[in-house]
């Protein structure tokens, strides 16, 4: 009832958005042809206003730097950049996919950032042939599609799990680890990973229910200290996890907790509140943008006046292999999805390869691990493979 | 199957099971005294409670003190408690006041079907939820830690603390306040009389829509402290978490005997221990199958609850 009720309003909300976005790319359209004979564009795909912008904006000002560097470079045969902002909305996506489809200028994205906006857009640009790059949307079934056009810079959810093992087995060395999870297709993929990875270190396991459906976890917190562990998994979201983290502590639990990057956020210190949230470990399959490769934080920082943030990087190199199939000539989309899939090379912050379902190659990618100090979540270290 | 898991915790999981059962009957008594009286579940009692919750967390922000606030000195300590308790039970009370001036008393007055009344309660519910999700941002907002949750002292090896003493206590102490207003005061005698029969109460010289007020501010305020108890003890509060501590404290209810109080009492204990030890022997998924599960198993045997209904029995 509630979605129903969020989705008519959405609805007139989107109205309004496509009425007046049209206005506006039909603007820029007039000054991008005029200005430069070749007119191609790339686009970005994803949230640059609404509540879920941050990573967005992160992302666009990454594709902007790249852009703007290949413009200096190649000034007699530009290439346009189009905003394409989703509001990070799965219901939104749809349409926006068939605005970018529909202007035939653009051969490639970057995006969609999120996970829930790249599934409700794949099968539009699928059927186009409009090739997509993401930098951030890592729910591993997106490159169980079967989109012909679906590529991911990162590293998908699963390959945090190894990660968080490893962390837990070489950096914390626990001997005794309890895992919890919310039944979720990324907490429990997340968890199945870790109890893979530890093996018989995992001395006791619990689901329990996501979505905000469950607050009190006095069971769970029970048998955790029955367990007596030296380390605590969550597969999950920031909701449950700072709540689990809160209640642990409470009952003097001081095991650190590791969890995956559906718990970094804000929310989870302001739930868990920062003294118990001190010391807990946040794997994400990205790196921090201050590990950047090269010049670009400072470029980045020339151009749009703030600092690099999460996935920036990412998705200045996803920009950067776009712009890269341009510059070889390829300005049809065929030619250019044919020059992504065969690409390899160097970016600021990885090497990239795609294998199968457009996955980045798995060999190429890096977990880090992220610890929550003095109620800030900071870099700890990249988690080594083994 | 986990036994070994249920046998060897089987004294926390007892008292924990209480505490938050102790919650579930403070909401439950809402439900209850409603229905006892109009024969109407009041769904919106989940937004009740949460009006409560919330208020109590604003109460203690007002005095500067947020979720990374330690504060000592049970002088200070039992201040903020009485405090934000007050502030809580009146902010559900009037909640629920508001709830049956706009949303059921024009029903009543126009003789509106049940169904009606079923689905204003429930838009009430959504509309003010909704509400608090827009304040809050639907952020989840934290309470300081007022009460510590180390261990005072033991029985046969189960730690207490003091929230597990705090909320039982509180919960009984309202408990037999209430029942004492109902069974011995002359508003009470009112009430009772207004849930056995409405008309001939009202021949009698009882004024039904002050009697269904009272109902509703008595069970608001209930809803109000468990409001504060569940801050006490959760610490954190969502705008969405009422639904289904609604649905449980409603449940609850109905084990008891809807419409009775200490069916309420006993319905919402039995639930959270049975929550605890379903979580202890099968895993924490299992928790609210084992709830809902017991609900329809017992109502097969006893169909009006454990204790049956009795608010609208004739008594003395």
């Amino acid at each position: 009832m509630r979605q129903k009720l969020a989705r008519v309003i959405g609805g007139a909300a989107m109205l309004a958005l496509v009425a007046g976005g049209t206005a506006c790319s039909s603007g820029s359209d007039d000054t991008a042809s005029g200005g430069d004979a070749c007119g191609n564009k790339i686009a970005f795909f994803g949230a640059l206003t609404g509540p879920s912008a941050a990573l967005g904006i992160n992302e666009n000002n990454g594709v902007k730097l790249a852009v703007d560097k290949y413009n200096k470079e190649n000034a007699d045969c530009k290439v346009e950049l189009v905003p394409l902002d989703s509001q990070g909305s799965p219901d939104q996506a749809p349409q926006l996919a068939q605005k970018a489809i529909d202007d035939t200028k653009i051969l490639g994205i970057v995006g969609p950032a999120y996970s829930g906006e790249s599934e409700a857009a794949g099968p539009l640009f699928n059927e186009a042939g409009l090739v997509t790059i993401t930098p951030s949307a890592t729910n591993p079934t997106l490159a169980k599609q079967g989109w012909k056009t679906f590529f991911r810079a990162v590293g998908n959810d699963l390959s945090q799990g190894p990660g968080a093992g490893n962390y837990i087995k070489n950096v914390l060395k626990a001997e005794k680890v309890y895992v919890i999870d919310d039944q979720s297709a990324y907490g429990a993929g997340l968890a199945d990973e870790v109890k893979k990875l530890l093996g018989p270190a995992v001395v006791g396991s619990d689901k329990v229910q996501g979505d905000g459906k469950q607050v009190e976890f006095s069971a769970v917190v029970t048998k955790v200290k029955a367990a007596n562990v030296d380390a605590v998994f969550y597969g999950g979201y920031y909701q449950e996890a700072g709540l689990i983290r809160k209640q642990l502590t409470a009952a003097g639990i001081t095991a650190p907790m590791v969890a995956g990057d559906g718990v970094n956020d804000a929310a989870y210190i302001t739930s868990a509140g920062a003294a118990a949230a001190e010391g807990t470990i946040l794997t994400c399959p990205c790196q921090p943008a201050a590990e950047a490769r090269g010049t670009f934080k400072e470029e980045f920082k020339a151009l749009n006046g703030t600092e690099p943030g999460t996935y920036s990087d990412t998705a200045y190199d996803a920009a950067n292999i776009l712009l890269a199939g341009i510059k070889a000539g390829k300005t049809t989309r065929e030619g250019l999805l044919e020059f992504v899939k065969g690409y390899s090379g160097e970016g600021v912050a990885a090497t990239y390869k795609f294998v199968e379902g457009g996955e980045l190659d798995p060999a190429q990618v890096k977990v880090w691990a992220f610890k929550v100090v003095g109620g800030k979540v900071v870099p700890d270290q990249e988690i080594p493979k083994s | 199957m986990n036994f070994d898991g249920l046998f060897s915790n089987f004294g926390e999981l007892t008292t924990t099971g209480l505490t938050q059962g102790a919650i579930y009957a403070l909401v439950a008594l809402g439900y209850t005294l409603v229905y006892g009286v109009l024969k109407l579940i009041n769904f919106a009692h989940s937004e009740v409670f949460i009006a409560g919750a919330f208020f109590a967390i604003w109460t203690w922000n007002w005095f500067g003190l947020d979720q990374n606030s330690q504060v000592s000195g049970a002088g200070s300590i039992i201040f903020y408690l009485l405090v934000a308790m007050v502030v809580a039970a009146i902010a559900s009370a009037t909640t629920a006041t508001v709830i049956e001036r706009v949303a059921y008393r024009p029903l009543r007055k126009r003789n509106a079907p049940p169904l009606a009344f079923l689905i204003t309660a429930i838009g009430a519910s959504i509309a003010i939820a909704e509400a608090f999700g827009i304040w809050t941002r639907r952020r989840p907002e934290g309470a300081p830690i007022l009460v510590g949750q180390e261990p005072l002292f033991r029985i046969f090896g189960v730690p207490i603390d003091a929230v597990q003493l705090l909320t039982i206590g509180a919960a009984l102490v309202m408990m037999i306040a209430l029942d004492m207003f109902i069974n011995r005061s002359r508003v009470g005698r009112g009430i009772r009389a207004v849930a056995q029969d409405a008309n001939t109460a009202a021949l009698m010289g009882v004024n039904k829509d002050r009697i269904i007020m009272i109902v509703f501010i008595a069970g608001g305020s209930m809803a109000g402290v468990a409001g504060l108890l569940y801050d006490v003890r959760i610490q954190t509060l969502t705008y969405s978490v009422g639904f289904l501590l609604g649905l449980k404290a409603f449940t609850a209810a109905v084990l008891g005997g809807i419409g009775n109080l200490r069916g309420a009492l006993v319905g919402g204990l039995l639930l959270g221990v049975v929550e605890n030890y379903a979580s202890g022997l099968f895993g924490t998924q299992w928790k609210d199958f084992a709830a809902f599960a017991l609900l329809v198993v017992l109502l097969m045997f006893r169909p009006t609850g454990l204790l049956g209904e009795s608010l609208g029995r004739a008594r003395a």
